[in-house]
């Protein structure tokens, strides 16, 4: 069952990796050879599955690129 | 549970502040500046006072803040933001007025209008933020460069015999009469984020309740600056920065 959710705003994104770095479960990566319209390799997720929604990601992110979403109990 | 209904407005926990509009940041990718923006633009929403806000803008990085939040702004001239909050905020009793800076502009060419400023204390508050380098320029060496440290006009590092000690503004802050409450902060994870959320909170409701002055220093990085990638930045700003400026409350006249 997913509980956890996260989008990134590639656009916006400049793949600064500091997401990366602050996602407990290693669940962010650079994006192999993709650039935006403005040249910054992005960042994507992978095992979206695993995703708790903790938003580690978004309250790090200096470009506030990451909306959140977690299963309301 | 799919990922579809998953994505819907009412399971939102974090998301961009909706007075952070979508003018994509200048800022270099991994600058702490993006970070205190959200915050800032945070605290207002969470306070309500989005309408009775008016920040002041600096020279350096953070010259173009205005484009991002939509709040009221005014631009002041290198240095004198405090200066120019001071007359907001007595011109305009009920507003949260607050000043954003870097270390440049408060530290070196604003010194006097900022220790002024705190020791009159005018009911602002004064967000400083310090990565000890001089960004937007070329990465020149500031009065808060620590001692070693290599920049573009200290190549060789900054020699006290040659160049002066490093400025320390918020111990400086810290003993003057006048200021209700001062504190360093970082932004380089996440307890420190929410922590520095908090500093900030405090600082802007001190102001709107007119208890003295307020200062937040920010320990940040600046990449660029520095010749090192973001995450490189932060763990040099944990190595180096912090033993030099240590995070912590300074002054706090609220707390008994």
């Amino acid at each position: 069952m997913i509980i956890g959710e996260i989008v990134i705003n590639q656009e916006r994104c400049k793949g600064c990796t500091l997401c990366v770095e602050a996602c407990p479960f290693h669940l962010i990566q650079p994006a192999e050879r993709k650039v935006n319209t403005k040249g910054y390799s992005y960042v994507e997720q992978v095992h979206a599955e695993k995703c708790t929604g903790c938003a580690s990601c978004a309250i790090v992110c200096p470009d506030a690129c990451i909306t959140v979403y977690r299963l309301k109990k | 549970m799919t990922k579809e209904d998953l994505i819907r407005p009412e399971n939102i926990v974090k998301a961009k502040p909706s007075l952070m509009n979508d003018t994509a940041m200048h800022y270099c990718p991994g600058c702490s500046h993006g970070v205190v923006h959200r915050l800032v633009a945070e605290i207002i929403e969470e306070m309500g006072v989005s309408e009775r806000t008016i920040g002041i803008c600096p020279v350096g990085c953070a010259v173009f803040a205005y484009r991002y939040l939509d709040i009221d702004w005014q631009e002041a001239a290198h240095g004198r933001a405090p200066a120019v909050a001071t007359a907001c905020k007595r011109l305009w009793n009920d507003r949260l007025v607050f000043t954003y800076q870097g270390d440049g502009d408060l530290a070196c060419i604003g010194a006097c209008e900022t220790i002024h400023a705190l020791n009159r204390g005018e009911k602002i508050t004064i967000i400083f933020i310090n990565n000890a380098i001089y960004g937007m320029t070329g990465g020149q060496m500031a009065p808060t460069t620590l001692l070693g440290m290599k920049t573009s006009t200290c190549p060789y590092g900054r020699q006290p015999d040659l160049h002066g000690y490093p400025l320390n503004i918020t111990d400086l802050a810290a003993s003057l009469e006048g200021t209700a409450y001062v504190t360093r902060q970082s932004v380089h994870n996440v307890a420190a984020v929410l922590k520095a959320k908090k500093a900030i909170r405090h600082a802007f409701e001190n102001s709107m309740n007119g208890i003295g002055s307020n200062l937040v220093e920010i320990v940040s990085t600046c990449s660029t600056g520095w010749k090192t990638s973001p995450v490189e930045a932060n763990k040099w700003m944990e190595e180096n920065m912090f033993k030099y400026y240590h995070i912590g409350d300074l002054k706090d006249i609220t707390k008994p």
